[in-house]
């Protein structure tokens, strides 16, 4: 089964730029996919529409059984309780701890106070921060930045991760570490995860489905893919 | 239970905010306890004119009195002129023979009875009367022109010649009251726009990230119109305690009334209550206004 459908979707931004020329792209329940290309090639776009913070210009856009493209920014918060989010800059709020951090996302889909607890820890100690959660942002590594951003899309338990460059920001050991850890997510819960990456060797290391970009068009979707030779 | 979560985490955040804007709050509030202030003097002064207004209307009747060679017939007529004027409040017109006039003084004073006991129907001087009551008293001086048109009547007397004037004043009064109320009501929310337009500034990356997690647009506003509720609340304060404590105080002090017995105020308790009640009301609509509008206008989630 489709988790994500896309068919023909073009889009333009309103200052002309063209991002994406008719795309079609469909991606299975419970894979991994790392989204690949050159810089401007259009992953980030390709994201965004998934997400819904941008709407396409024409064609078809389905995520979970949610029509994306119709999606009336009202209901933007249903399609976005089936998800969850990772950016290069993490994006924590940095006046709360690690712990107020990762409950922020169950507090304002206004779950309780002792499901926010259990899943809160639950969340990281799969990431591996179990001992810093008193600790503030600015008090973590890039790394543990990220997988308290990690820990905070994987607490509701969403359908799917979308991750944009995940890793953009952090050393290649560091890099490798969040990487396991998103592909442990993908593995023992099943989560559909898509990663936006221009990290080779992590690519060619974890042989997962490939798919690449250029200039807005998708030029490859590989089952076992790797970096070298999709090249952009 | 969740919608209650919601809106406890809601308050806590917007009273946050209120101290963390402080300045700007203040600002906001000041604004509001300045137009509540005149709403509620408005709107005490308006009740006041309507109660006195009415009082007045009650005791205003215009007396006809009847040639003494009016016939049978000519009452008849007068009787089916009256009826065609608009003005009138038919049901209460009351028509007096001569006779009934006299007992009714009679009754009314001992002298009266004395002198009055030798009269007989030749000999009273008295004259047979219509009483009639006016429905808008403003027009009370056009109707006496048209009831002196009828014929066989002798005198249209309306009470104090003043009043019609003073009722009129008073409405002119209330109407530039409504006036500066609806300015200051306007220049107050434009002012709690400006307020949660900084707070909602200051929290964007919160909001984006909210959004990020699947907060609905719900749950993103409520902070945002509770911090404007609560700076209606806060505005009302002042304006609350100053109806709580003027009114009455005026009230004793004047005496009730207002230059003469005539124009009587209302007796403050309960009236001050109602007025509260509208203050704070109008306060916290205000402060919801500006902040919807706000939360409209630079919260396109
Ligand atoms: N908000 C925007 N308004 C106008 N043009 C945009 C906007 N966002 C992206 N673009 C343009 O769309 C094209 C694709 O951008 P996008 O961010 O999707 O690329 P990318 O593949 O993510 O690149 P990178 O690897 O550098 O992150 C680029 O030409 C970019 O300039
Ligand atoms: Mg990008």
């Amino acid at each position: 089964m489709d988790i994500i459908r896309l068919k023909n979707v073009k889009k333009q931004y309103k200052n002309g730029t063209t991002a994406l020329y008719d795309l079609n792209l469909n991606i299975e329940k419970g894979s991994f996919v790392f989204i690949i290309g050159g810089s401007g090639s259009g992953k980030s776009t390709l994201m965004k529409l998934l997400y819904r913070e941008e709407k396409p210009t024409s064609g078809q856009i389905i995520v979970g059984g949610i029509n994306v493209a119709k999606l009336r920014n009202s209901k933007v918060y249903k399609l976005r309780r089936k998800l969850g989010i990772v950016f290069q800059d993490y994006r924590l709020l940095p006046k709360l701890t690690v712990y107020e951090n990762v409950a922020f996302a169950m507090e304002v889909i206004g779950a309780k106070k002792q499901e926010i607890r259990s899943k809160v820890l639950k969340s990281l100690e799969i990431v591996g921060l179990k001992s810093k959660i008193h600790n503030y942002p600015n008090q973590l590594s890039g790394g543990e930045q990220q997988r308290v951003a990690i820990a905070r899309a994987i607490v509701n338990n969403p359908k799917m991760l979308i991750c944009d460059e995940p890793t953009g920001n952090l050393d290649p050991e560091m890099s490798m570490e969040v990487m396991k850890i998103i592909e442990r997510i993908n593995e023992e819960w099943g989560t559909t995860v898509l990663v936006v990456t221009h990290d080779k060797e992590i690519v060619n290391k974890l042989k997962k489905q490939v798919v690449t970009l250029k200039d807005g068009r998708l030029v490859n979707n590989k089952a076992k893919g790797t970096y070298d030779n999709e090249n952009t | 239970m969740k919608i209650l979560r919601m809106i406890g985490r809601g308050i806590r955040d917007a009273i946050k905010s209120v101290f963390r804007n402080f300045s700007l709050s203040l600002a906001s509030i000041s604004c509001i306890t300045i137009t509540l202030i005149i709403v509620a003097i408005s709107i005490i002064l308006s009740y006041n004119v309507t109660n006195f207004t009415k009082e007045i209307e009650k005791d205003l009747t215009i007396v006809v009195f009847v040639n003494n060679d009016a016939t049978e017939e000519d009452i008849q007529n007068i009787n089916l002129e009256l009826k065609k004027i608009e003005n009138i409040v038919q049901k209460e017109t009351i028509y007096k023979s001569k006779a009934d006039v006299k007992k009714e003084m009679q009754k009314e004073s001992e002298i009266f009875n004395s002198v009055m006991e030798e009269w007989n129907n030749e000999s009273n001087p008295l004259k047979d009367t219509f009483q009639i009551k006016v429905k808008n008293v403003e027009k009370i001086k056009d109707t006496a022109k048209k009831i002196e048109k009828i014929d066989k009547i002798s005198v249209v007397r309306y009470g104090e010649g003043m009043v019609d004037k003073l009722i009129s004043a008073f409405s002119s009064i209330q109407k530039v009251t409504y006036g500066a109320v609806i300015a200051l009501i306007l220049v107050t929310i434009f002012l709690i726009i400006n307020t949660i337009k900084l707070t909602i500034y200051s929290r964007k990356r919160e909001i984006s990230i909210m959004r990020l997690v699947g907060a609905s647009n719900f749950t993103i506003k409520i902070p945002f119109i509770i911090e404007g509720i609560i700076l209606g609340l806060l505005g009302s304060i002042v304006p609350v305690l100053i109806v709580i404590f003027g009114y009455p105080y005026l009230y004793r002090v004047m005496n009730g009334y207002v230059f003469t017995p005539l124009v009587t105020l209302i007796t403050p308790t309960p009236f001050i209550y109602t007025i509260v009640a509208i203050t704070i009301i109008i306060g916290i609509i205000v402060g919801m206004i500006g902040s919807s509008s706000a939360v409209r206008k630079y919260l396109k989630v």
